[in-house]
């Protein structure tokens, strides 16, 4: 069965490494994309299929060879409750992206190459979810950048050099020292294999040495999630992108960096993430209010999105920061929750954009469920459920973050914690506030002068949306489907019963 | 039991998904607004169907716990301050695991909720029923419906939740659809604007709601309402008023309480029929529901019914006053629904959830039959203004007595069911100034006085708009209007309103009049007859002063508090430079600080990289003999370096 695992890797590089063998690009390779990666999706279906939910706790289907033996670097990948969510969306939403690529290309052409960057892309997002060895996370997680650079630099906006330039320097600075974090760990234990690591607990690392550890750990997962004060790539990046870029970018990038909090940073140092939890703590829940306030400001619908961004991944830290079960799961479900709605609200924005050819709400003007009745109800529906309404995915991770920041675990200062679910709280109204205030603005009054009649939802948009829309509804009304994955692999990561 | 109970909340949700999804084309059909009969017709069923279906089940569940060896104890006996039982009927459809406390996903059906659900099943009925003529000629019927299938779905899930985080979705997703039907015509910046701030309104104090949720389900161990209920008698004091304190917060927005009212008299932007629906019979009155549900909770907590009393008492005299200066027919029912909703409120501060709960009944038929009658008022008359309505009486046969029931009911006027309702509420308030339990004295009596005063204030205000609309002279605007507003006739033709919209009306005004009969055992006379002759001082008053001068507005008894009463005592404009500039004004600094100084910050850094490699690029003139030179002066300093230091 761990052929599914290669192949889930094997198979979108084998369909990069086709494309540069095929020169000229026929006809055929509009549906090239969509079938590497539905192939991929099939793959990360039946391997959700063939799992073994009684046993979500431990890595399944392992492949684990010597692949450097002089620098102890293994090919260790495998899949566990954490983790399946995880490579199910990011084979979804690429193949979404794909899909909504046959009609809706952007600007700048050449095609070919840019469905050969996507599955480079695809390759290394899938990999760092996959990958069980610290070195070769790290290696993963570094191959995603390169593409998502040339998606920004040249399918991107106006702005895109800047912004591409922006991106790949700040988040390579936070690898570097995410890179210095992971030696330090492997130069006291000895050993780079996650699961080892995660089952000593920190055995074996001193305490300031985990300190150390977690700091750099941190800092460099941190630039990634994006917590603030590290997020300001993050606006820029959006706003140039094109659709797919910035769907893959919320949708899957992100979560590259709070996976690593789960996955690496607590479970691996357990005594470092203790002392510095409040930190992270303090500086996701201003990042909430941060977010909440820097939206309600923005003039732009794109730009505004990635505000929001901040704000949710600030209550996906938050849940971490309470070292907790229900913190970690709440994680974990806002992880898949945003990748969701984030991801659906980024291709509307998108195809708004396409339409009006901007993104500013002043020059959008109203009255869009007049004009786009389609569009703007799910323009509507998208934001509704990114605010946190309960019985829609986006409530659950919230709701379980606060109720983490309720009871942190033993030893965290239960008062800050509480002031910390306040002010959680207080960004939830804000949220509300943004969300509610933009589709005031946009979809509601009347359209401003009589305009050209725009296409409303083609087809090709609607299949590329509607499992986004089905998965958002269908995990707000049984979040357990998720809960159920994450709950005992999270207990298994923080030695909980 | 519980599968029926499922059915009940399901069904209605079904028909909005079917509404939603079932009803349009998405390629092909009309132009955008326009309207096809067929479409018309199938939304209709869509609505009607499964809510009268729901209606049946949920009288049967009611008539099953009453015939049930477990007696149904009406509104008599069950004293304050005891347990409750278990629910006769629940059940469980999974637990799910969150890593702390888990959820459990399950339905349980008590008296309380059964009567309630019965409450909003029938008014939501003869909602969708009457929304088929009301919006004959609106374009999105099939969505307005549905959002009122969606709606009447999830306050039935509230109602019969099992776990306090299954009412809190059922909880949050009506104010989302009471978002989405106040913002029902948003081609209109008010109405969306309204539709915005009743939402966030509600949400701040649902946030205090969630937290108290919390407070109980850690206290308890679990979030089963059940269980919650059954572990009150161990929890501290503290603990206790803490969690009742932040429910209070979510009891006062969803039931418009001061200090969290302000958004109900807005939300008037919506169609009637939700004005009717919404804010009147039902959502509103979640609040209160909530807090009968759990009542032992807020019994152990002897500060929050304090508070409670005092918000309460504020609230029922403030929005009585404001309510007798509107000239907006639909503001005069909001702001009376506020003062009515205090009354509840009061009730349960004073110690009897059974007086609440008769009057939140008897409340929710009145005022969905008022708000129903005002809807073909405005629906014929093209206003919401009683300076353009008057004299009607003689045209709206069907109509005037119905509403004349509603105003008698309103006043609490014998034998309407108001009557005996709010009777049993200010017997429940003397009884608690009386005996100064559960509140201290001062907030007793202050209840008892604000009650009392308000009684004579609401007469005053109930016969005003009587008398202003069905009587004297008509100032009816007898010309075409250009462009009807959405929602009301085109033309004025002095015509009652559609039989679809009569049906309803016809068959509300029964429970209107005869509902109070249920609750003639706890009639107190003495109190009755004091309260009646207060309601009939307050009514004799505007009946004087209109007779003096039928043209001019009762209203003008209030002398110089009528302004202030008009704008609801500027609490408002009060909140708008609290809370909104503040928050906007601090949105627009984190935007300029987060360009400037964070990444600032991040440019000033890469800023900074270029101009020290441009220092060191200095260095690298290509000049060997500048080279050759610095070689030979780091020699000569290590040689140097090691002889003395050596």
């Amino acid at each position: 069965m761990s052929a599914i695992i290669i192949g889930l890797l094997a198979v979108p590089l084998a369909g990069a490494a086709v494309l540069l063998l095929l020169t000229r690009p026929a006809r055929l390779l509009r549906w090239y994309g969509p079938a590497v990666s539905g192939v991929t999706l099939v793959l990360a279906l039946v391997l959700a299929g063939s799992f073994d939910y009684g046993r979500a706790a431990r890595a399944q289907f392992e492949i684990d060879h010597a692949w450097i033996p002089g620098l102890d670097l293994r090919f260790h990948l495998g899949v566990d409750g954490v983790s399946l969510p995880l490579v199910v969306l990011t084979a979804l939403l690429t193949f979404l992206c794909f899909l909504y690529l046959v009609r809706h290309r952007p600007e700048g052409g050449r095609s070919g190459a840019l469905a050969f960057t996507l599955l480079v892309l695809e390759v290394g997002m899938i990999g760092t979810f996959l990958a069980l060895d610290l070195l070769l996370f790290f290696v993963f997680f570094e191959i995603v950048l390169i593409p998502m650079y040339f998606v920004i630099a040249i399918w991107g906006g106006k702005e895109r050099r800047g912004a591409a330039v922006k991106f790949i320097l700040y988040t390579l600075l936070g690898s570097a020292v995410l890179l210095l974090g992971l030696l330090l760990i492997w130069a006291h234990t000895g050993t780079l294999d996650m699961v080892r690591l995660a089952g000593a607990h920190g055995a074996g690392i001193p305490r300031a040495a985990q300190i150390l550890a977690f700091l750099a750990v941190g800092a460099g997962l941190a630039v990634k999630a994006p917590m603030w004060p590290l997020h300001t790539w993050l606006p820029a990046a959006h706003t140039e992108a094109p659709t797919v870029g910035s769907v893959l970018l919320a949708g899957v990038l992100l979560k590259m960096g709070t996976y690593g909090f789960v996955r690496i940073a607590i479970p691996v140092l357990p005594e470092g993430a203790a002392v510095l939890a409040p930190w992270l703590g303090a500086f996701a829940v201003v990042g909430i209010v941060y977010g909440s306030l820097a939206c309600l400001a923005q003039r732009d619908l794109k730009r505004m999105i990635a505000y929001s961004s901040v704000g949710h991944m600030g209550f996906v830290l938050l849940g971490l920061a309470t070292l907790t079960p229900v913190g970690m799961n709440a994680a974990l479900f806002g992880n898949i929750a945003h990748g969701l709605i984030t991801g659906l609200l980024f291709f509307v924005a998108g195809a708004i954009k396409e339409r009006y050819g901007t993104s500013e709400m002043s020059r959008l003007g109203g009255g869009m469920l007049a004009r786009l009745p389609y569009l703007g109800s799910l323009l509507t529906f998208a934001c509704v459920a990114s605010l946190g309404l309960p019985g829609l995915a986006g409530f659950w991770g919230e709701m379980l973050a606060l109720l983490g920041a309720f009871h942190p675990a033993p030893g965290l200062s239960r008062p800050l914690f509480l002031v910390f679910m306040v002010v959680g709280g207080i960004g939830t109204v804000l949220t509300a506030a943004y969300f509610l205030l933009m589709l005031s603005r946009v979809t509601h009054g009347r359209p401003d002068e009589p305009v050209p009649r725009l296409g409303d939802v083609s087809p090709y948009e609607l299949a590329a949306w509607t499992p986004l829309v089905v998965l958002t509804v269908a995990l707000g009304l049984w979040p357990k489907a998720l809960l159920a994955v994450t709950d005992p692999a999270v207990r298994a990561f923080l030695g909980a019963p | 039991m519980t599968g029926v109970a499922g059915a009940v909340v399901l069904l209605p949700f079904l028909a909005a998904v079917a509404g939603l999804l079932g009803t349009r084309r998405l390629w092909g059909g009309g132009p955008p607004g326009s309207i096809e009969p067929a479409v018309y017709r199938r939304a209709a069923w869509i609505a009607v169907v499964p809510t009268a279906i729901s209606a049946a089940l949920a009288i049967w569940l009611l008539t099953y716990l009453a015939t049930t060896p477990r007696r149904f104890t009406s509104f008599v006996e069950h004293p304050a301050g005891t347990g409750r039982l278990p629910a006769a009927v629940q059940g469980t459809l999974t637990v799910i695991d969150t890593g702390a406390i888990p959820i459990t996903a399950g339905l349980r059906v008590d008296d309380l909720a059964a009567l309630v659900a019965v409450l909003v099943t029938v008014v939501a009925l003869a909602v969708q029923v009457y929304s088929i003529g009301y919006m004959r000629h609106e374009p999105r019927y099939p969505s307005f419906s549905a959002f009122i299938s969606l709606f009447t779905s999830a306050m039935l899930l509230v109602v019969y939740a099992g776990d306090l985080l299954v009412l809190y979705v059922g909880w949050e997703i009506m104010g989302l659809c009471s978002y989405l039907l106040i913002g029902h015509w948003w081609e209109d910046r008010a109405n969306s604007r309204a539709a915005v701030k009743a939402f966030l309104v509600t949400r701040l104090g649902d946030v205090g709601f969630l937290f108290g949720i919390f407070t109980l389900g850690f206290a308890a161990g679990g979030f089963r309402i059940d269980d919650v209920i059954a572990k009150v008698p161990t929890m501290s004091t503290g603990t206790l008023v803490t969690a009742t304190m932040l429910l209070l917060l979510g009891v006062a927005g969803k039931s418009a309480q001061v200090p969290l009212h302000t958004w109900l008299p807005d939300a008037m932007a919506g169609p009637t029929p939700i004005s009717a629906l919404i804010h009147a019979a039902t959502m509103v009155a979640a609040g209160i529901f909530v807090v009968a549900l759990l009542y032992p909770a807020f019994l152990g907590a002897g500060p929050t019914l304090d508070l409670l009393a005092v918000l309460a008492s504020a609230g029922m005299l403030g929005a009585a006053l404001a309510a007798l200066a509107q000239d907006d027919l639909k503001r005069v029912l909001a702001y009376s629904t506020i003062s009515q909703l205090a009354y509840m409120a009061g009730a349960l501060a004073a110690g009897s959830d059974q007086a609440a709960i008769f009057h939140l009944v008897t409340h929710g038929a009145f005022k969905a039959l008022l708000f129903l009658c005002a809807g073909a008022v405005i629906h014929v008359v093209g206003s919401n203004l009683m300076s353009d309505m008057g004299g009607l009486r003689r045209s709206m046969t069907v109509t005037f007595p119905a509403m004349t029931i509603g105003f008698a009911a309103l006043m609490g006027l014998p034998p309407a069911s108001g009557f005996f309702s709010k009777d049993a509420v200010l017997a429940a308030v003397e009884h608690a100034a009386a005996e100064g339990a559960p509140l201290t004295d001062a907030a007793a009596w202050l209840l008892y006085g604000c009650a009392l005063l308000t009684v004579a204030v609401t007469g005053a205000y109930a016969a005003r708009a009587w008398l202003r609309t069905f009587f004297g002279e008509s100032r009816v605007r007898q010309v075409a209007l250009p462009e009807p507003e959405p929602g009301v006739a085109h033309v004025w033709d002095g015509r009652e309103a559609p039989a679809s919209m009569l049906w309803p009306i016809g068959v509300l005004a029964v429970p209107a009049l005869l509902l109070g009969f249920a609750g003639v055992g706890l009639v107190d006379w003495s109190s009755a007859v004091i309260s009646l002759l207060v309601a009939l001082l307050g009514a004799g008053a505007v009946y004087a002063a209109w007779r003096a001068d039928p043209a001019a507005d009762p209203a003008r008894l209030l002398g110089p508090l009528r302004v202030p009463c008009e704008q609801a005592f500027y609490v408002d404009s009060v909140y708008y430079r609290v809370f909104v500039v503040p928050v906007l004004w601090l949105a627009r600094l984190v935007a300029r600080t987060d360009d400037t100084v964070v990444d600032g910050a991040v440019r000033g850094s890469g800023g900074v990289a270029i101009g020290v490699s441009g220092l060191l690029r200095r260095l690298q003139t290509g000049n060997a003999q500048l080279y050759l030179t610095g070689v030979l002066a780091g020699v000569l300093i290590i040689a140097v370096g090691a002889v003395v230091l050596g």
